[in-house]
């Protein structure tokens, strides 16, 4: 008998579908065998931002050949609207009024979808354009908000800024991201009996999209059954923005009886889609000779869109990571969310705390530059420490606070003080390419910051041959969710892990579940897993005990087999025993975060059960001829606690700052000025390749990292934290920009750091370092 | 005339007569053989989900090339042996060593764009007896987007695979079956087939093409078609007749002839590279930052100037090496400066019927400097805000002439006269540099679009300038970021 289970907690097992990934045999949603009579959807969409519809002809669609069905506002059985926060702000379909440039105004359903994709050509649609709100700052001036803003306050902000010895302030912009994940939205809709429909979806959120169609179809949502296997990657893009191709695809097969596919191309998926939100933040901050700050003010001005979709909680935690991981003695922080008309803005990776981290870290630059310090000094200087410097700006004391212990640890690991010297040795050498460094600690709250939302439920079945039916809330969307939780359970019942079936998340199973997002997944579905397979094994234990007549601390669980008192029994075998017994060996699981509550009213609360903390050191070489830039070296340390699965937890950090370097550095939206967006496909939008990962990347998990609170296996939630440690590969080309005017100057570099805003920002230093000198 | 095309998919023979002409291979994969490994993930040939493996009969043996599917006709498989991810794996369900590779390095997540870069890695292998250095896997992969990982695991997948002898597979134990197969299908007929009145024509011989354009000069001519491909999948045109040049072995050579190297039209990036590189180091090293891997091998330089696009990579290396462009309509044949052939915006000196045949570049001279920059938002398959291409002939300090030509600046590609000007007969000094950077804004008026502002396209194509100068005149200064470094002081 083995010693061990194969894929324990702990262990770096691969990925689940890793070997059907390379073989093609991991099925997506466009995979599935088509039913018979299947019908694919395509949308309708404005060509205007902002506009009256005067007129809608769709004859010409429902004329076109292999045309069905043509749906448009008139035609939803439900409600029109599939706002998630029930603001009743997001109607399916447009009807007088368009507010962005891909507005859905009708759906077609045909025989093919190439016919369906010429059919929604042909409508014709008039407009009366009226003036659109595009930027952020032509928003601020209408104050026109999407939902209410948050006001985070301690302390007399206003009162210490004015005392500070030293108090400056400016204005940053922080642009959007696509998300890019590599599979685009889609649904596939099953009609059923009576009201009931089956929709297969690419969804974060299972349940959202049941209530969804639900709404649509004036449905209860017991007749609508949701399901997904996996995603081709989400990263908060599916968390909300799946609902509207579900919703069409499942009126399309109720209205016909007939299977529906809707699955946009990849410029509609990205013309129609919300995306990172891009932000204007003004900031104030008084601080002391040595760079110690007093009080901070600060405004994050959002562009959410037309609609308020999840705008509300992702402009309050860009307030709630404004602080990254710095004590603010005085600070007053206000979320502006506002409306605009562009498409609406939602869930990314990080969900407004990327945003918010990059404010505070301006203010770590700006001060760094005004004391003539090196800008970890400064870093270091404004820690959260002990006693009268652990609250944060919403009155949650920074209980387990590691940002100094990683910082050192990284500083030493990545050489940060030799470096700096080498590069400055560098730079007074080259004329076009200087080089940079940097290093930025990362702080990331835990939690939803909507309480109801951190609960979690998971269905455990034991069959009578010792094999394991695994099903849960949460959603595969390549962060290997699956696999940790199967971990889970493979430990709790010793069995290896392929006794353990993960089986697809569906609403029939597992009801009333939360996104998986907030990087929650592991931490909520693990443990109502493992409450699940406790509930069983209590079971087995007391069978056991009554069975073979011993004391129930005499039955343990060994690998593959349990042993009950002086003998044992094969898992398989117990499980057979038990269900001849009449033991029940299916349970529910579930779970709620503790501790955790919020005053959104009075900005007062604990919102997150723990922090997740980590460090990147970044090496930039910059051309300032061109602009241009290259990575050349990458240290990062990240605390994951005790890792459930350092493999899968790496593949977090690596790929997740990658995405963050790619958000701040190339990637760039670019809206005409009639407020058509011109990058929707990889074309035009350019995310990271192979090739602008950096040359040396050094990624290190934190050595004994514990979570001081009781998660599961004392692990640490890792999607969304990694993605800002590649700030400090905006920092780095900052630092090496700065050299062009001796370091005397704050560049003020703004993300995107496109080659061309860089070289703006080369020219605009050295033009000011002239003036300074003349 | 025959009316079908063959070729193999994995082992399989097929045998096709009614074929939709812009069917793209991705779609017959997915719809009508229900491989679905292969997967759609732009639609335009730049994520590279879509990869896959086409192996053709070259010189009794096989190349192997990776190209996506999403833009590739079905016509153009004609006597090629089609490979997807699902043609890889062993008839027992064994993975192969690539696909091992990536499972045992965590290479995939979502797992999307995973058969992509595992038949990227497949035909790395074919090409690579050993694992090569890092630069050359970025530029494997180049083509080849991945959302989840950033990377590190697949290349560290890339190294791990060639430790379980990747060469040594089911498909290379029957590639003297695979190459006895195509050879049987090789023939010198010009293929027509077609679906009801719109049709795929796919001549063997140089003259069979002149006499089909002719007759069909309202087709469209195919030679990679990583352009036309997108005029189908983006802007859903109907094409009617195409006319498709791949099989045209007279077309597909790149030759160093008398007068300087002569580059036939239906030769794709991935062969016609070395050569000039022998010649210009930099238009290699534009050429291995143009597209991808998968549009190297697909796309021809020939295609890039026919097409006339103002941001077309080529055009100005050719205007600035001063190449010469050789056209042929029937039996006529006539030859222009190669920039006298861009006219204006989708514009190009060339009559119905008429193809481009080749272009001949000249040779370097002794004493010339030759120096191309691509600029664009990433180093790898980006279009270009800027291509700027400088030929210097230098004698001593002095210049004798310059010839300057830039792309995206204008709606042509476009050579600067008044920066031609105010170099030749100067000295190659910073003053000179610095007065040739401020006669570029006569020469120029670029736009603003989301690729730059027209400030930033001014202003570094000044700097370019700049650039040039430094790299031909300071050997202690480092200059490049990417590619080979040691070219700047060629």
């Amino acid at each position: 008998m083995s010693d061990t289970i194969i894929g324990a907690v702990r262990e770096p097992r691969r990925h689940d579908s890793g070997h059907k990934h390379v073989s093609g045999q991991a099925v997506y949603i466009d995979d599935l065998p088509e039913p018979v009579g299947l019908l694919h959807v395509y949308l309708g969409i404005s060509t205007e931002a902002h506009a009256r519809v005067t007129r809608i002809d769709l004859d010409p669609v429902r004329a076109a050949e292999g045309v069905a069905l043509v749906l448009a506002a008139a035609d939803i059985p439900g409600e029109n609207d599939i706002s998630p926060t029930h603001r009743h702000d997001e109607p399916v379909f447009a009807t007088d009024l368009v507010e962005y440039a891909g507005q859905p105004i009708f759906a077609v359903a045909a025989r093919t979808r190439d016919l369906a994709r010429r059919a929604a050509r042909l409508a014709i649609v008039e407009y009366e354009p009226l003036e659109p709100v595009l930027s952020v700052e032509a928003a601020k001036k209408t104050g026109k908000m999407v939902t209410e803003p948050l006001v985070l306050s301690r302390g007399d902000a206003a009162a210490a800024l004015q005392q500070a010895d030293r108090r400056l302030s400016g204005r940053m912009e922080i642009g959007g991201q696509d998300h890019f994940y590599l599979e685009g939205q889609i649904a596939m809709a099953l009609p059923g009996e009576d009201d009931e429909v089956t929709v297969i979806s690419s969804t974060q959120h299972p349940t959202e999209i049941q209530r969804m169609v639900a709404h649509v179809l004036g449905a209860p949502a017991n007749a609508v059954t949701v399901e997904v296997r996996r995603m081709g990657g989400a990263f908060g893009g599916k968390e909300t923005q799946g609902n509207l191709f579900a919703v069409v695809a499942a009126m399309v097969a109720k209205k016909t009886g007939r299977a529906a596919k809707a699955r946009p191309d990849r410029d509609d998926d990205m013309i129609i889609t919300g995306k990172r939100h891009d932000f204007l933040v003004d900031y104030d901050v008084g601080f002391d000779d040595d760079g110690r700050i007093d009080a901070v003010e600060m405004t994050f001005a959002a562009r959410c869109g037309w609609s308020s979709d999840l705008s509300g909680p992702v402009t309050d935690r860009s307030l709630f990571h404004a602080d990254n991981c710095y004590f603010y003695p005085n600070v007053r922080l206000t979320s502006e969310p506002l409306k605009t008309n562009t498409v609406s803005n939602t869930a990314f990776r990080g969900f407004g705390g990327p945003q918010g981290m990059l404010g505070g870290e301006r203010l770590i630059e700006e001060i760094a530059f005004a004391t003539g310090k090196d800008p970890l000094e400064i870093r270091k200087r404004n820690l959260y420490g002990g006693g009268d410097r652990s609250l944060t700006p919403y009155h949650q004391p920074v209980e387990d606070n590691i940002a100094l212990e990683i910082i050192e640890q990284l500083e030493e690991s990545s050489g940060y003080w030799r470096r700096r010297e080498e590069i400055g040795a560098y730079n007074r050498e080259s004329r076009v390419l200087k080089r940079g460094i940097a290093l930025t600690p990362v702080k990331f709250g835990i939690s939803f910051t909507a309480t109801q939302y951190n609960q979690a439920g998971a269905l455990v079945h034991v069959y009578t041959d010792g094999s394991i039916h695994l099903n849960h809330g949460g959603t595969e969307m390549g962060q290997g969710l699956y696999t940790k939780v199967a971990q889970v359970v493979a430990e709790e019942f010793q069995v290896d892990i392929d006794r353990v079936k993960i089986t697809s998340t569906t609403t029939g199973k597992v009801p009333n579940t939360s996104a998986t997002a907030a990087s929650s997944g592991s931490d909520m579905n693990g443990m109502a897993a493992q409450a699940a397979a406790r509930a069983i094994k209590e079971r087995l234990i007391d069978f056991a005990a009554e069975n073979w007549g011993v004391p129930r601390e005499q039955i343990l669980f060994l690998p593959g087999r349990v042993r009950v008192g002086n003998q044992e029994v094969a898992f398989s075998e117990l499980t057979l025993k038990a269900y001849n017994a009449r033991v029940q060996l299916s349970s529910t699981g579930f779970y709620k975060t503790p501790k955790i509550h919020w005053d959104r009213d009075t900005g007062r609360g604990r919102p997150f059960y723990y922090f997740a903390y980590g460090a990147a050191c970044t090496e930039a070489t910059v051309d300032v001829l061109s602009g241009e830039y290259r990575f050349d070296r990458v240290d990062i340390l990240h605390d994951v606690g005790n890792s459930l699965n350092p493999a899968l937890d790496m593949g977090q950090i690596e790929g997740g700052f990658v995405q963050g370097m790619g958000w701040l550095t190339m990637e760039e939206l670019w809206w005409d000025e009639k407020g058509a967006l011109r990058t929707h496909a990889p074309s035009t939008y350019k995310i990271p390749a192979c090739g602008d990962r950096p040359r040396v990347f050094n990624v290190e998990i934190l050595q004994n990292g514990q979570n001081r609170e009781d998660t599961i296996y004392r692990s640490k939630a890792v999607g969304e934290p990694p993605l800002m440690l590649g700030i400090s590969a905006l920092h780095a080309i900052s630092d090496a920009v700065a050299s062009v005017a001796d370091h005397r100057i704050c560049p003020r570099l703004d993300p995107p750091a496109t080659p061309e805003r860089v070289l703006m920002t080369v020219e605009r230093l050295r033009a000011a370092s002239r003036e300074g000198a003349s | 005339m025959r009316n079908e095309i063959r070729f193999l998919l994995g082992h399989e023979m097929r045998s096709l007569r009614s074929v939709d002409p812009t069917m793209t291979v991705l779609d017959y994969l997915r719809q009508d053989e229900r491989l679905v490994g292969t997967k759609e993930g732009c639609n335009e040939g730049d994520c590279g989900a879509c990869t896959v493996v086409l192996a053709r009969l070259v010189d009794g043996g096989l190349r192997y090339e990776a190209v996506n599917a999403c833009i590739q006709f079905v016509g153009t498989l004609d006597g090629c042996q089609l490979l997807t991810v699902e043609h890889l794996v062993g008839e027992d369900g064994s993975l192969h060593p690539v696909q091992q590779a990536m499972v045992d390095c965590h290479g995939s997540q979502c797992g999307f764009c995973t058969p992509g870069f595992v038949m990227s890695l497949f035909a790395l292998t074919r090409h690579s007896e050993t694992v090569p250095d890092d630069g050359v896997i970025d530029d494997v992969f180049a083509g080849n987007l991945c959302r989840c990982t950033g990377y590190a695991p697949i290349v560290r997948a890339a190294g791990q695979a060639y430790e379980l002898k990747p060469r040594q597979d089911h498909i290379a134990a029957r590639e003297a079956e695979t190459i006895a197969a195509l050879g049987r299908l090789a023939d010198t007929e010009t293929v027509a087939v077609g679906d009801g009145e719109r049709r795929f024509f796919a001549p063997a011989t140089a003259d069979a093409l002149a006499e089909l354009f002719e007759a069909n000069p309202e087709a469209t001519i195919v030679a990679g078609s990583t352009d036309v491909g997108l005029w189908v999948t983006k802007e859903m045109r109907r094409l009617d007749t195409v006319i498709y040049l791949g099989r045209i072995a007279e077309l597909a050579r790149i030759e160093e002839g008398a007068d300087g190297i002569e580059i036939g039209a239906g030769i794709n990036y991935t062969e016609a590279m070395a050569t000039l590189a022998r010649h210009y180091p930099d238009m290699g090293e534009v050429i291995r930052r143009l597209g991808s891997v998968q549009i190297r091998n697909a796309g021809t330089i020939g295609g890039n100037v026919a097409n006339g696009s103002p941001i077309g990579d080529s055009p100005p290396l050719l205007i600035a090496a001063g190449a010469m462009l050789h056209l042929r309509r029937g039996d006529a044949r006539r030859s222009m400066p190669i920039e006298d052939f861009f006219l204006d915006y989708g514009k190009q000196d060339r009559a119905p019927g008429e193809f481009v045949e080749k272009i001949v570049v000249p040779y370097p001279a002794g004493g010339t400097r030759f120096r191309a920059y691509k600029i664009a938002k990433r180093f790898d398959q980006d279009i270009s805000a800027v291509l700027a291409a400088f030929q210097l002939w230098l004698d001593g300090d002095e210049i004798k002439e310059a010839r300057v030509a830039f792309g995206g600046m204008a709606a042509t590609p476009k050579r600067a006269p008044a920066v031609e000007a105010r170099l030749a007969g100067s000295p190659w000094n910073e003053d000179t540099v610095q007065a040739a950077m401020a006669a570029l804004e006569q020469d120029f008026t670029p736009i603003t679009d989301w690729r730059a502002s027209a400030d930033y396209r001014l202003r570094v194509s000044q700097n370019l300038l700049m650039r040039c100068y430094v790299e031909t005149t300071d050997a202690t200064q480092d200059t490049r970021l990417v590619g080979d470094r040691s070219l700047a002081h060629v």
